[in-house]
C-alpha cells in the first residue's frame, strides 16, 4: 500500500485543489444485471437496472435522487462506490491525493485508496452493523483495513468520531444490541466518517427511523456537512425528507434519470409528467382537501422488458403518439433544469405550490 | 366529535402487557378510544406506543406472551344468532377467548384487518381466489361456486384488472400494490363493520401509496366501514382520518378531530411530532436556504422502565418540575371533543407556565 494513507488526516480546508471541478461526474453509466434461462444458463435478456445515467455532484452540495422501489437509485449508488461492477460508463472523481480519476478503471489498490474519500451509509441501522462486533471495531474498522491507525491512535480516533456523531465515547466497548435504531444510524455514520472522507452515499438513511429520531440523524447530516465539507449523494424516496436536505434533484424512472433540477423549480415547477404525479402523490401532514390527485394507472414499467419510446407512456397522461415510438432525449430546457420528455416545452405541469 | 351516536366499538381503560424474563412491557396502559360507525380513527404514534398491540388486541391475536390484562373492548355491533351464545347488548371482546366461537364469528366478518407487509399477509402457496373464497366460505355459508363469484367481484372492486386471472394466481406473481389490493379484497370480502389496517402503506410506493388510500376512502364510501387506520405517518393522517388519537408508550395521550391535531395540537409531543417532520411548505417557501428540523430531544425510552409521572417528562419541552414527574396526568377534555392527557391543562398547570406554543 502507498504511503500516503499512513497517517490520519485533519479535516482539509474547504475547497482544495482543482475546487472549480465537480467532485463526482458520471457519464453514461450503465448497470445490466444478465437474465438467465435454462440448464446452460444462457442469457436471454438484460434487467437495465441503471441505463445510461449522467450527473454531476458539485463540492460540497447535496444531491438527492428519487424514484420508486426498482428504479435503480441504489445501484446507482452502488455503482459509484464499485461495490458493484458497472457494465459501462465512467465515474469521475475528483480525489484528494490521485486527483482526477475513472472509478471504473482502477486497479484493486487505487480503489481502496478512492474509497477512503468516497464512503456509504445504509438504510437498515439493524441489518448494517456485525452483531458480535464492539462499536471500537465497527468504527475502527475502516482506519484498520486503510492502515490509516493502529493501537492507541486508533482508539483514539474512534473516540473522536463517537463525539462527533454524538454517542458517549465510553460505549466504545459496547455491542450494537445495546442501542435503539437512532444511535445505530449513528454509528453507521462514525463508521463512515472515520477515514474524514469527502463524498458520502447515503441510501435511504433516516427511512427506517421514526419520526422524532429522523429528523435528529437528519439535522447531524446537515451539521457535519458543514463541518467536514462533506458532498452527499442523498437516496431516498420520501420526497419531504430529500426536499429539506438537497440543493438539487434527480428523478429516475426504470433505470433513466427523467429529471433533473435544483430542488426548489424540481417541486415546485416540474417538466417531467412523471415528476408531477410524484409531487401530487406526497401525502402532506395537512388537512385542507386539496384538488384531485393525479393517480398512475398501471404498474412500473418491467425493466428487464420495458415498454417502446418513452418509458412512461403508458402511464403517462400526456402520451402522443410520439411518444410510443421515440425514445426523448435529455435535454437541458432552463439553465440547469434537464428533462426527458418530447412535450416538456410546451407543457404546464403543476408542482407542489399550485396544489397547496 | 358528535355524541354518543353511531358507536360501534368502544375500548374502556385497556391494558395489554407483555410479561417477559427482562420484565412486564406495558405495551397498551390504560388506552381509552371510540370507534363511530362509517368513519376513520386514525392511531398515530411511533414504533413502539403500542398502536400495534391495540389493534391486535381488539382481533384477539395478541401474540404470546402478551396478555389483555384489563379494560374492556365493547362491540355494539350483531353477532350472528349461531354464535352469539346467548349474549345480548354489546360484546366486549376483552372478554372472549381468541378461540372461542363468538370470536371467530367476528374476526375476518365483522371485524377484518389488513397488515403492513403484503406478502406476508398472504399465504405463499395458494391461490389469491382461493384465499379469498375461504373467508367467504366460512363466514358467508356460500358455496364453492358462489364464493369464486364472491372473490371475482370483490377483486374487481379493489381495482385489480381482469379479475377472474388475477383470481387464479398466486401471491408472488403480484407486485406490492397488486397484492395489497388483493389483501384489502381478502378483508373486505365479508362485508365488515369495522376495517383495521395496520400500516397499509408503509412499505409501498408514494404513487402506489396515492391508489391505496384513494381506494381506501372510495370502498369506505361504498361499503360504509369504520376504518381504524394505524400509522406513524402524519401525511397519511391527514388524508385519511376524521378524528385522530397520538399515542405515547401506551397511552393515548391526544385525541381530537384530524383538523384539531394539525391546526391545534394540545399535548407537547403532538406539538414536537408535527415541527420534526419536513413541511414541504416551509422547505420551499425557504427556496433554497437550508435549516434545521426542531428535534424532540431523547428518545423513547426501554420498554421495560416505568417512568413516575407523565411518561413523556424527560422529553418533554414544558415540563414542569415537581408534577410532570411525580402525579400521572388525567385525561382532559380541554375543549369540546378535544381531549389531552397533560397537565398543562390541569389543575397543576398553574405551578408552571402555560405555554401553549404558537400553532403551526
Amino acid at each position: 500500500m502507498t504511503d500516503q494513507l499512513s497517517t490520519p488526516s485533519t479535516p482539509r480546508p474547504a475547497g482544495g485543489p482543482a475546487a472549480e471541478a465537480p467532485l463526482l461526474e458520471i457519464k453514461s453509466l450503465k448497470k445490466y444485471f444478465p437474465v438467465q434461462k435454462g440448464f446452460l444458463r444462457k442469457v436471454v435478456g438484460n434487467v437495465k437496472a441503471v441505463d445510461d445515467v449522467s450527473f454531476v455532484i458539485e463540492n460540497g452540495e447535496t444531491l438527492g435522487l428519487v424514484g420508486e422501489s426498482g428504479c435503480g437509485k441504489t445501484t446507482t449508488g452502488r455503482c459509484i462506490l464499485r461495490a458493484i461492477a458497472p457494465t459501462s460508463g465512467e465515474i469521475w472523481f475528483d480525489d484528494p491525493k490521485m486527483g482526477r480519476v475513472n472509478v471504473r478503471e482502477l486497479e484493486p489498490e487505487q480503489l481502496v485508496s478512492v474509497r477512503r474519500n468516497m464512503r456509504m451509509i445504509f438504510q437498515d441501522p439493524y441489518a448494517s452493523l456485525n452483531p458480535r462486533m464492539t462499536l471500537l471495531d465497527i468504527v475502527g474498522a475502516p482506519l484498520r483495513a486503510l492502515d490509516l491507525a493502529h493501537g492507541k491512535a486508533l482508539e483514539e480516533r474512534v473516540a473522536e468520531m463517537l463525539r462527533l456523531v454524538g454517542l458517549r465515547p465510553e460505549y466504545m466497548r459496547r455491542y450494537p444490541h445495546a442501542f435503539s435504531g437512532g444511535q445505530r444510524q449513528r454509528i453507521g455514520l462514525a463508521r463512515a466518517l472515520a477515514p474524514n472522507p469527502k463524498f458520502l452515499i447515503c441510501d435511504e438513511p433516516v427511512s427506517a427511523l421514526d419520526v422524532s429520531v429522523q429528523a435528529q440523524i437528519l439535522n447531524l447530516l446537515q451539521e457535519l456537512q458543514e463541518q467536514m465539507g462533506l458532498t452527499y449523494l442523498f437516496v431516498a424516496h420520501d420526497l419531504s425528507v430529500v426536499a429539506h436536505i438537497s440543493d438539487r434533484v434527480a428523478v429516475m424512472y426504470v433505470g433513466k434519470m427523467v429529471e433533473k433540477a435544483s430542488t426548489y423549480e424540481l417541486f415546485t415547477a416540474p417538466r417531467h409528467p412523471y415528476t408531477e404525479a410524484l409531487m401530487s402523490a406526497i401525502p402532506r401532514p395537512d388537512p385542507t382537501p386539496r384538488e384531485k390527485r393525479i393517480l398512475l394507472t398501471g404498474e412500473v414499467a418491467n425493466p428487464a422488458n420495458p415498454p417502446s419510446g418513452c418509458y412512461f407512456h403508458p402511464r403517462c397522461r400526456y402520451v402522443q403518439d410520439i411518444c410510443r415510438v421515440e425514445e426523448p432525449s435529455f435535454d437541458e430546457i432552463t439553465p440547469g433544469h434537464f428533462v426527458k420528455c418530447h412535450r416538456a416545452e410546451e407543457l404546464t405541469l403543476s408542482g407542489v405550490a399550485t396544489l397547496a | 366529535m358528535s355524541s354518543e351516536d353511531n358507536v360501534l366499538a368502544e375500548i374502556r381503560d385497556l391494558r395489554t402487557h407483555f410479561h417477559l424474563a427482562e420484565g412486564v412491557v406495558r405495551a397498551v396502559d390504560g388506552v381509552n378510544l371510540t370507534i363511530r360507525a362509517g368513519r376513520t380513527l386514525g392511531i398515530v404514534g411511533e414504533s413502539g406506543c403500542g398502536k400495534s398491540v391495540t389493534a391486535l388486541s381488539m382481533m384477539q391475536l395478541v401474540p404470546s406472551p402478551g396478555v389483555i390484562e384489563a379494560g374492556e373492548i365493547l362491540y355494539y355491533g350483531t353477532l350472528p344468532d349461531a354464535a352469539r351464545n346467548g349474549h345480548d347488548g354489546p360484546i366486549n371482546i376483552a372478554r372472549l377467548k381468541s378461540d372461542s366461537r363468538e370470536m371467530r364469528a367476528l374476526r375476518g366478518n365483522q371485524i377484518s384487518m389488513v397488515f403492513q407487509e403484503p406478502m406476508t399477509a398472504l399465504l405463499p402457496v395458494r391461490t389469491v381466489g382461493s384465499q379469498i373464497m375461504e373467508a367467504v366460505t366460512l363466514h358467508q355459508k356460500a358455496s364453492k361456486v358462489e364464493a369464486r363469484e364472491r372473490a371475482i367481484d370483490i377483486l374487481a372492486r379493489v381495482g385489480l384488472p381482469n379479475p377472474e386471472r388475477i383470481a387464479d394466481t398466486y401471491p408472488f406473481q403480484l407486485s406490492g400494490g397488486m397484492r395489497q389490493r388483493a389483501v384489502i379484497a381478502m378483508a373486505l370480502s365479508c362485508d365488515p363493520n369495522l376495517l383495521i389496517a395496520d400500516e397499509p402503506t408503509t412499505a409501498l410506493d408514494v404513487t402506489t401509496e396515492a391508489q391505496i388510500l384513494e381506494l381506501m376512502r372510495t370502498l369506505q364510501h361504498d361499503f360504509g366501514m369504520a376504518i381504524m387506520y394505524i400509522t406513524h405517518n402524519l401525511g397519511v393522517i391527514a388524508e385519511m382520518a376524521d378524528e385522530v388519537a397520538v399515542m405515547y408508550l401506551g397511552k393515548v395521550v391526544e385525541e381530537c378531530s384530524v383538523n384539531e391535531t394539525f391546526r391545534n395540537p394540545l399535548h407537547p409531543y403532538t406539538q414536537a411530532l408535527l415541527r420534526s417532520i419536513p413541511q414541504l411548505d416551509d422547505v420551499l417557501a425557504r427556496a433554497g436556504k437550508k435549516e434545521r428540523l426542531q428535534t424532540i430531544k431523547g428518545m423513547v425510552p426501554d420498554p421495560y422502565s416505568v417512568l413516575p409521572g407523565c411518561t413523556f417528562h424527560p422529553r418533554c419541552p414544558q415540563f414542569i418540575p415537581g408534577v410532570c414527574d411525580e402525579i400521572v396526568p388525567e385525561v382532559i377534555e380541554v375543549e369540546p371533543g378535544h381531549i389531552a392527557r397533560c397537565h398543562l391543562y390541569g389543575p397543576h398547570a398553574s405551578a408552571g407556565r402555560i405555554n401553549k406554543d404558537t400553532p403551526l
